[in-house]
């Protein structure tokens, strides 16, 4: 099987390669990755060390970006902050696009009274405002960064459910799927082999756009005192800490938005070039 | 319907009836149908739209979507064993290996995502312990006997052409060397050029591979051109079934008859009319009592309205389902 995927997977590379704002956003996010693994040895200062003669000061030679009100300075909880924030991006969508994945391949392919009942619960949930589900749920588990995640990765499985369910009905319904059950097939190889991979290019296109989302969703978790407590830096609530010195020390704030901004901007970039890499109707 | 052959045929369709539970009624799509095939032998399979040829193909594999598809009554019998009482595990072992079926439209039965060798070594893998290379090389075979240069199997189906998918399409079909060939109008989507090489193709393997073949279609040409048998459908009944020169020379059904005429010659009047059969096909919700073919019938008597008849050997090896058929002592028309 590993031979087979391989064509097209290198098909859909090249097609990528092609793609400058794609290969931008690949590279900031390799970037982020190697910086949040190698954060020990990158950041100039511990995330906590405080330092009481230099409580916000702007950015100077000693502290690139600056410090915030305890003296800590801003760069380095910036880099540790990337590893909250991609492990809630990753962790949050791997929930979702599990749950949500198997809840609407089910509903696709059987159809009938286990889709109805299925995708009822899922149009329950998406009838309640995602910020409120996730402040309920994170409220409710108490605040910490593996309940920051399973609140961020609840509040996205219908949408997940109902794209993989829209893609299933879509390919179930092809005349190659059933030219593979002539050809005498199983039902399970059928979705494995036939469904799922003709699935593949919405759901990464909608992962990766949805660990922007995710991230962003922490953000606000944490901007609101519900997400990572402090002293663990996030940029969503670096962000909440520096809102009473907006207006004296802007760069407080602007520099973990920048962070925010960058991360997401390149997510959706390489979201966006890989739907287009991926669509194997796209020739060359 | 072959008892009077010493070999027992390879398919013996009996009494099988179909029926598809919708909302606005239940449709009749097969009704009582009798149908054999012996080895070896290719049967035109000819009918309306409508009339229910799929739907007896893909019986055949059991592969009705039900609901709302079900079988009311009949067997199948696939070298003597009931398809229709078989496990789905043993339907998948006779599926794409001792059956195999060519689809209608190349441009969708293909998996876009998959290079067409791996969808040869597929279903190869699937039916044989067959491995590594000496799959591709099975694959690279079928691809050489469509026509198609093996190096050519590492790309994926929409870097072909509508004809060349066929082939494909025709490629897998007999990777496993089939006993039975179910072809379902598989020329209908391609050009008239392609069409005739893909009839020659399907043709010349038939033999090549020694596969029975049933062939969907509503073209009496190419019926002509590869088989040996032909069974004309009517609002999912056999209405005449017979070799093919007796069929061709001599229909006996009205049907029959009216369908040749509704076939454009070489020798017709230009700008001419051709003659159509009155009516419309019934309505498989609502077919009519006696004979389902009496409102169109051009002879039809009262006995037609009131009674269906089922086939009826006339003449030796020719079946017809018909009170009067043409030509006969008794019979009317022609």
């Amino acid at each position: 099987m590993a031979i087979k995927s391989n064509s097209l997977w290198k098909l859909a590379f090249i097609r990528l390669r092609r793609n400058y704002l794609a290969i931008l956003g690949f590279i900031v996010l390799f970037i982020l990755v190697f910086v949040a693994i190698f954060a020990d040895q990158i950041s100039p200062y511990g995330y906590e060390q405080q330092d009481y003669m230099m409580i916000r000061q702007g950015p100077s030679a000693k502290h690139l970006l600056g410090t915030d009100e305890f003296g800590r300075d801003v760069l380095s909880r910036l880099i540790y902050g990337s590893r909250i924030s991609l492990q809630v991006g990753l962790v949050a969508v791997a929930i979702s696009l599990f749950a949500g994945g198997a809840i609407g391949a089910i509903a696709g392919y059987f159809g009938g009274r286990i889709d109805n009942i299925l995708m009822r619960i899922m149009d329950i949930q998406l009838a309640i405002p995602t910020i409120l589900l996730a402040i309920v749920i994170s409220a409710a588990l108490g605040p910490g960064l593996f309940n920051l995640m399973v609140a961020v990765g609840i509040t996205s499985i219908p949408r997940f459910a109902r794209l993989m369910r829209a893609s299933v009905l879509s390919i179930k319904g092809m005349e190659f799927i059933e030219a593979a059950r002539a050809m005498g097939a199983s039902h399970t190889r059928i979705i494995l082999i036939y469904i799922l991979p003709n699935c593949m290019a919405p759901l990464i296109v909608q992962s990766t756009l949805s660990v922007a989302n995710a991230i962003l969703f922490a953000a606000t978790l944490s901007f609101l005192g519900l997400g990572v407590q402090p002293p663990f830096p996030e940029w969503g609530g670096m962000l909440s800490a520096a809102r009473p010195y907006l207006r004296t020390n802007a760069y407080l704030s602007i520099f973990p938005g920048l962070a925010i901004m960058i991360t997401i901007l390149a997510l959706n970039f390489l979201g966006d070039g890989l739907r287009d890499a991926l669509d194997p109707k796209q020739k060359r | 319907m072959s008892d009077k052959n010493t070999q027992a045929p390879l398919l013996d369709i009996r009494d099988l009836s179909i029926r598809f539970n919708t909302d606005s009624g239940v449709v009749h799509a097969v009704n009582h149908l009798n149908l054999s095939l012996q080895k070896g032998k290719a049967l035109g399979f000819v009918g309306e739209t409508g009339a229910g040829k799929t739907t007896t193909a893909l019986a055949i594999l059991h592969l009705i979507q039900s609901p709302p598809g079900e079988i009311t009554s009949g067997e199948i019998l696939f070298e003597g064993q009931d398809i229709l009482r078989m496990t789905e595990a043993e339907r998948r072992d006779i599926r794409g290996n001792k059956i195999a079926m060519i689809f209608q439209d190349p441009m969708t039965s293909l998996n876009p995502i998959m290079t067409v060798e791996d969808q040869i070594m597929e279903v190869v893998s699937l039916h044989t312990d067959a491995k590594g290379e000496e799959l591709r090389n099975r694959a690279h075979e079928m691809l050489q006997m469509v026509g198609i240069r093996p190096e050519r199997g590492k790309e994926f189906p929409d870097q072909f052409s509508g004809g060349m998918r066929q082939r494909v399409g025709i490629a897998i079909a007999l990777a496993c060397r089939p006993t039975l060939l179910i072809a379902d109008e598989p020329t209908t989507a391609l050009d008239v050029t392609i069409q005739a090489q893909v009839i020659d193709l399907i043709k010349h393997l038939q033999k090549m591979v020694e596969t029975s073949l049933l062939l969907i279609t509503h073209d009496l040409g190419i019926v002509a051109e590869i088989c040996d048998e032909v069974a004309i459908m009517y609002a999912g009944r056999v209405v005449e079934y017979s070799d093919l020169r007796q069929l061709y020379t001599k229909p006996m059904h009205p049907y029959t008859q009216g369908l040749f005429n509704a076939v454009p010659r070489l020798d017709s009047e230009p700008g001419g009319r051709l003659a159509v059969i009155q009516g419309l096909t019934p309505d498989p919700t609502d077919l009519p009592e006696g004979c389902s073919f009496s409102p169109r019938c051009p002879y039809v008597q009262d006995i037609c309205r009131q009674e269906a008849l089922g086939l009826k050997e006339y003449e030796p090896g020719h079946f017809v389902d018909c009170h009067f058929p043409l030509g006969m002592n008794g019979g009317l028309g022609a």
